[in-house]
């Protein structure tokens, strides 16, 4: 039998039980909606737990440090670096390797000085520290008063509150767009005395920066407009750039020269070129943040990143998917019990008919075939019956919880996300599932013999 | 005692030794009981005997809606016997057209899918099933009843409507099982002689289990009496 006669005939003969075949398609749409509900809900939580990760800039980090330096500070990987007096050096072109990688979206030093702010004729101490544009998605910048920095080599600083309070108690926020004095110590390279350079080792390789004979270092002020003030430390106090009080767009603090603690290592070392003491690699997805970090071990650096975290979560949330899963399916088992039942009660109430197709030339295949589709349909309509169904029970979870969070000053995120793939493969599965329940029901109404069932009618 | 071939050319049906028992508590049902018959092509044979005689079993053998216990049923030189299932409900489909005494029409359905149902089985196109299945009802003098459920016609009607769904997919042997025992006799007159007439058209072999000798000896050609699974006698008429 064609496959369009089969839908037809199918579809006709559920149409002859409507109220029974009606509610079965509505149980099997039950146990769909149930199952589509809870991996919605396994799924949105992920993405609200991933989005929270993500705007702590944590996770999708990964700080990177030579070998040659701060030995002794972690044993298993001195243990591990044979050579670390060889290991290469943070310099402008590790930065340059690093950048090149796949995934990675930013590279940038950790810059964090000391300085003094000058406003209303005083002068207030604090960290500055230098941050990359991309910190704008960090979440302590969702609350900020102000704006954020106009470009990467603006003269302008956001400051902490309680920093702009300390210059301003009245109104802290009456500081943005004025301008305050910045005073910080700048690093002014020294050129070798002449005695000296005998004894420097690669002492010719000088570079523009002249950084690799010496330094001193000298008072200096810029202006600064305040753009904003934040409330929070961001990427949650638990970076270095984290605990400034003065935050200046990062490529600003590179080109003021600001001294830095770690200058005095690069000073010592010979060889000449700007050299880094640790480098920030940002990657585009958390999920990448392994492979990268792989590829700059191969390049023989040391590198740190907190990944076990998200490792963590997303096994806790493989986990939670699974239960919520299992507990969805219990609502669909039950509507497949629903579906063998009505068909076994339709091949017994249709004995003589299948007797009747027999006899006329239907095939124990096209009687089987004509059964399972029944099933399919119910599979298919109940399907997509429960796909509309849980986007409702979605609906009302997501707006129960709007009004939950938002009673309590909390901004409203969507805990139930339904992604599109979910659609498809929960009709598929509807119709994956029917199907299975219709195989004892085809089978039986496939052997039944159709002498027996003309006889008794 | 059997019947012989009286020509050279392939019997329409011709069954060697027959036999179909079945199994009862701890005793055998021999409901058909080694029958060796043979009927011509386009021969009009009605089948008689008493009740539990044997008659309707040796119409399903030959319809192939039953299998043999032991002997064999050549339907135009084929044995049904080795046909799988498949083939089976394929010769049922294609050679065979078959009438009941209950009519089993669909009762869900128009008498047009009723008509249709065979074909969509053979998988014929929508456009000529539609064409044929009209056709076939017209023959049988339903052409303005195309969309009436069964239950809105008569016995005879709905007989009719079985004729024109046995006939749909031209078969070349038209079994009848008591085709009027449901119907008043001047209604069953009227479906007989209709199956005579389409049968003659339409060159047909019709075998018809009936247990109303007038009406055999007036539409058949030959009539065969069963009795307890055994063939009796044979009468031929001129």
């Amino acid at each position: 039998m064609k496959g369009y006669d089969l839908l037809d005939l199918a579809v006709r003969n559920l149409r002859q039980s409507k109220l029974r075949n009606g509610l079965t398609t509505v149980g099997i749409s039950v146990g769909v909606a149930s199952l589509v509900a809870m991996l919605s809900l396994g799924v949105g939580l992920q993405q609200l737990a991933t989005r929270r990760l993500a705007g702590s800039g944590l996770f999708d980090t990964i700080f990177v440090t030579s070998r040659q330096d701060f030995r002794g500070f972690d044993r298993e990987d001195d243990a591990r670096t044979e050579h670390p007096e060889k290991a290469p050096v943070l310099d402008e072109d590790a930065r340059t390797k690093i950048t090149n990688l796949p995934s990675v979206t930013e590279v940038e030093p950790e810059i964090r000085v000391m300085g003094e702010v000058v406003a209303n004729g005083e002068t207030h101490f604090g960290f500055v520290t230098g941050l990359p544009m991309s910190a704008r998605e960090n979440e302590a910048f969702d609350s900020l008063k102000g704006k954020f920095f106009s470009g990467d080599n603006a003269d302008e600083a956001i400051l902490l509150l309680d920093f702009a309070k300390e210059l301003d108690a009245k109104g802290p926020e009456s500081l943005i767009g004025k301008e305050i004095i910045l005073r910080y110590g700048e690093r002014q390279a020294l050129a070798p005395e002449t005695n000296d350079r005998p004894q420097m080792n690669g002492a010719e390789n000088t570079t523009e920066s002249g950084d690799d004979y010496g330094f001193s270092v000298v008072r200096k002020e810029q202006p600064l407009r305040v753009v904003g003030i934040v409330d929070q430390e961001p990427y949650g106090g638990m970076r270095t750039v984290s605990r400034g009080r003065i935050f200046l767009p990062v490529r600003t603090t590179e080109r003021l020269k600001m001294a830095q603690f770690t200058d005095m290592r690069s000073s010592l070392r010979s060889g000449g070129g700007k050299i880094y003491m640790t480098l920030t690699v940002r990657v585009k997805d958390p999920a990448k943040v392994q492979a990268v970090q792989d590829a700059i071990n191969q390049m023989n650096f040391r590198t740190f990143s907190v990944l076990d975290a998200t490792k963590s979560l997303r096994r806790f949330f493989t986990v939670l998917d699974l239960f919520l899963g299992i507990f969805g399916s219990l609502a669909l088992a039950v509507a497949t019990l629903a579906i063998v039942n009505t068909l076994v009660m339709a091949v017994l109430e249709r004995r003589r008919e299948i007797g009747v197709m027999k006899a006329i030339g239907a095939s124990d295949q096209d009687v089987k075939k004509l059964f399972f589709t029944e099933a399919g349909a119910m599979g298919f309509f109940g399907g997509i019956l429960g796909i509309l169904l849980g986007l409702a029970i979605g609906k009302a979870i997501n707006f129960g919880t709007a009004i939950y969070l938002t009673r309590r000053q909390l901004p409203a995120e969507p805990v139930w996300v339904m992604p599109p793939w979910l659609v498809g493969a929960a009709i598929a599965f509807s119709i994956l599932v029917s199907l299975m329940a219709g195989l004892y029901p085809a089978s039986r109404a496939a052997r039944l013999d159709p002498v027996q069932t003309l006889k008794y009618e | 005692m059997s019947t012989q071939p009286r020509s050279s050319v392939t019997p329409a049906i011709r069954t060697e030794n027959v036999t179909r028992h079945y199994p009862m508590g701890d005793g055998l049902i021999r409901a058909v009981d080694g029958i060796s018959i043979t009927i011509e092509q386009g021969e009009f044979v009605a089948l008689l005997g008493q009740s539990g005689s044997g008659k309707s079993t040796l119409l399903n053998l030959i319809a192939g809606l039953d299998r043999p216990t032991l002997g064999t049923v050549l339907v135009h030189g084929r044995d049904l016997a080795k046909l799988t299932s498949e083939q089976l409900a394929q010769y049922r489909r294609n050679d065979v057209g078959m009438v009941f005494q209950a009519f089993q029409l669909i009762s869900s359905m128009s008498i047009t899918d009723n008509v249709e149902l065979p074909m969509r089985f053979a998988e014929v196109d929508r456009d000529e099933r539609a064409q044929r299945s009209r056709e076939s009802l017209e023959q049988v003098g339903l052409g303005k009843r195309l969309d009436h459920r069964p239950s809105q016609l008569s016995g005879g009607e709905q007989q009719r409507a079985s004729l024109a769904r046995a006939l749909a997919n031209r078969p070349r042997l038209l079994l009848a099982d008591e085709p009027t025992g449901n119907l008043d006799s001047r209604t069953g007159e009227d479906i007989l002689n209709l199956i005579r007439e389409l049968s003659l058209a339409m060159r047909m072999t019709v075998v018809m289990v009936t247990h109303e000798r007038a009406l055999a000896e007036r539409f058949s050609q030959r009539s065969i009496y069963l009795a307890d699974g055994k063939l009796v006698s044979e009468e031929m008429r001129a």
